[in-house]
């Protein structure tokens, strides 16, 4: 789960991690009114939209007056911000942060990630700052700092001491940067982050050291032991389709083919959609409905499905280990009629009770085309979904 | 033989009262798995399924002997259950457990590295359908008559692609030594290399397919290994080419994060390292018996 960098910050905060002044605006009154509390010449009005590079979309403005402050605020405030993360639909701006500006001297880039191949929290820093890390590793792998962390032991002084020599910070600030390091880890394992990242973390004149931004991901499957976190949960920020997925807790991710997919087991899932492309169709969603689907389960995503209207033809396939076919078709058969399906229909079913499942298909009169193969299948529904 | 696990192979049930257990635990006994003993804290003392229960894995071992476990324990515990094996002298240990953050996930590979190598547990999973030996044992929640017994070695993520792999194989009268799913989790027990090492030891397996997916590293590790040690050809199809960057696609772990996590990246790095391709996961079964026929 993503939050708002204004949440983050608040987060960040609470680990003696210091940031800018700020203050979140639902509507452009509220923003200006922001810009006169904050003691500052200058503010920056920053989009809060789940996605990064949202300077180069232009969803963070630099400025100086009222007027500025009005302005900015009504271009970005109800639209749609289309960065190189969020796709072509963009993700809806509902609050603006009007933060305080501060004198930088420089700007470092700070990730914490969980390193999938080291299977430990591994910090990641540069010295040049400001560029995405993708930028980072094509243009200047060289500056690129890693730290590995112990689960165990947790950072150690020494590390977060390296770590500050890396990145040439001055002596100075120290005892800032290895406490800044720290609080970040212990953030990040406190509440069972996926990823941190300040980018840039700065270094100001009056030799201190600032989060100007800040990203945190947290592992879904740990929400459960993070109330306080869950709560940050931005329906906003999510496709219409997905969040009613995530109330019925069906795993689904929206995509723009015509073909509606209902499979059991995510790498099933997968298959059967590269299966669907491979036959010259385009799938229209991932969608697992996991294991143990009750007929109401089935009924649930198969509208969850259909709700999408680019939907031309629907395909079923299912392999069933300690899901069962006849509970399957069963809720086919219930959800089919109700829902007055007018697009075709191609299921197949495979493993425990398929004999019974295919019996209560073809007993109940329903227009559907049954298939045998995961081959079958796919081409049946692309076939379908042409005509 | 057959790596991981045979008929003879004592195994423990973590979570044997429970729905799920219970369950999974009379399919397994009914396969021919040895089952040998239940753990339920709390309820030690009581015979269940006709097996005896224990309050502790490690009581359970002392009385049983027990080589092998399979963790059905809900996630928030899940990990305290895949140590306390561990720290019993358990070998093998499966994890089936679907949603164990990933935080513990990382403290439970520290902790199993505190023990020599010959004293080390391997475990496969979480989020994964088992490990099953056709013919004689499964520890996992798989649906075991579609398995042959053959001479191939089977190892994947996906548990339901796992199931269609073995079918599709069974039609083409392409048999297997043993099957290892390594679960969709980003943080697991071992990897492809890991299991592609104990099949490239095995006398029973000749030919292994590899079944992934999206994200993570470990595909990328295993053509490595192949490239450089492997003795057996390698079959292998990865499932995701239709996914979008970014998005997690049902298992935690397969999300495209960055360079080489793509289902095209991998199957070039698996391509360049020697490993057949399988162009589409309908042909996963003729796909096997080619290259058998080619290569053996």
């Amino acid at each position: 789960m993503d939050i708002h960098e204004y949440q983050a910050k608040e987060i960040l905060s609470k680990y003696n991690v210091q940031t800018l002044d700020g203050k979140i605006a639902f509507k452009t009154s509220e923003a200006v009114a922001a810009f006169n509390e904050l003691d500052s010449d200058i503010c920056v009005v920053k989009a809060q939209v789940h996605s990064g590079a949202r300077g180069k979309a232009g969803g963070i403005i630099l400025c100086k007056t009222d007027e500025e402050v009005r302005n900015a605020s009504e271009k970005l405030l109800g639209t749609h911000l289309k960065t190189i993360q969020t796709g072509a639909h963009g993700k809806l701006i509902e609050k603006l942060y009007i933060e305080s500006g501060c004198d930088i001297d420089r700007e470092i880039y700070l990730a914490y990630v969980m390193d999938r191949a080291k299977q430990r929290i591994v910090i990641i820093a540069s010295a040049e700052g400001g560029m995405s890390i993708e930028e980072l590793a094509a243009e200047k792998p060289e500056t690129i700092k890693k730290i590995e962390i112990d689960p165990v032991v947790g950072l150690t002084g020494f590390q977060a001491r390296e770590l500050t020599f890396a990145l040439a910070l001055p002596k100075e600030v120290l005892g800032k940067a290895v406490q800044l390091f720290m609080g970040c880890y212990k953030a990040m394992v406190d509440l069972d982050m996926n990823m941190l990242e300040i980018n840039p973390l700065v270094l100001t004149s009056d030799k201190n050291l600032v989060a100007l931004d800040a990203k945190m991901s947290f592992d879904d499957n740990a929400l459960f032991r993070h109330p306080e976190i869950n709560e940050l949960n931005d329906n906003s920020q999510k496709d219409k389709r997905e969040i009613s997925a995530a109330e019925h807790d069906l795993s689904y991710v929206g995509l723009d083919g015509d073909i509606g997919c209902m499979i059991n087991g995510a790498g099933l899932a997968m298959a059967t959609m590269d299966m669907i492309k491979y036959c010259g169709g385009e799938p229209a969603n991932f969608l697992d409905i996991g294991g143990g689907a009750s007929p109401e389960r089935v009924g649930k995503a198969f509208e969850l499905v259909l709700a999408d209207k680019n939907i031309k033809a629907m395909l079923v396939n299912v392999y069933a280990g300690i899901n069962r076919c006849d509970w399957i078709a069963e809720g086919l058969v219930q959800v089919v009629p109700s829902v007055n399906l007018k697009i075709p229909l191609i299921v197949r079913l495979s493993g425990t009770n398929v004999e019974e499942g295919i019996k209560i298909l073809k007993e109940s009169g329903l227009p559907i085309i049954l298939a045998d193969t995961l081959k079958d299948a796919a081409q049946k529904a692309v076939d379908a979904a042409k005509q | 033989m057959s790596v991981l696990l045979n008929k003879n192979t004592k195994v423990l049930v973590q979570g044997i009262t429970g729905r799920i257990g219970n369950f999974h635990t009379e399919e397994m006994i009914a396969y021919g798995t040895n089952v040998v003993a239940g753990v339920t804290p709390g309820k030690g003392g009581i015979t269940h399924l006709g097996k005896p229960v224990f309050n502790t894995v490690k009581e359970a071992v002392e009385a049983t002997g027990a080589e092998a476990t399979i963790v059905f324990v809900p996630a928030a515990a899940a990990a305290d259950g895949i140590m306390e094996a561990a720290d019993a002298g358990i070998k093998y240990a499966v994890s089936i457990t679907d949603g164990i953050p990933a935080h513990d996930m990382m403290r439970v590979k520290r902790y199993m590295l505190r023990y020599k190598k010959e004293d080390k547990m391997i475990l496969t999973g979480p989020n994964c359908a088992g490990t099953i030996t056709p013919g004689e044992a499964m520890i996992g929640i798989m649906p075991g008559h579609i398995y042959m017994p053959g001479d191939v070695g089977v190892v994947g993520r996906s548990g339901t692609l796992g199931y269609e792999a073995a079918s599709q194989m069974q039609a083409e009268g392409v048999g297997i030594s043993t099957s290892v799913g390594i679960g969709g989790d980003p943080i697991n027990g071992s990897s492809h290399k890991d299991i592609l090492e104990l099949f490239n030891e095995d006398d029973n397996t000749k030919a292994v397919m590899l079944i992934g997916e999206i994200g993570g590293p470990q595909e990328a590790e295993a053509a490595e290994y192949v490239k450089k040690y492997m003795k057996k050809p390698v079959v292998a199809y990865i499932a995701g080419l239709t996914a979008p960057k970014g998005r997690t696609m049902g298992h935690a772990g397969a999300i495209v994060s960055g360079k080489g996590e793509s289902a095209i990246e991998k199957v070039e790095l698996l391509q360049e390292a020697g490993i057949h391709i399988i162009p589409n996961p309908s042909e996963m079964g003729s796909k096997m018996k080619e290259v058998m026929e080619k290569h053996l």
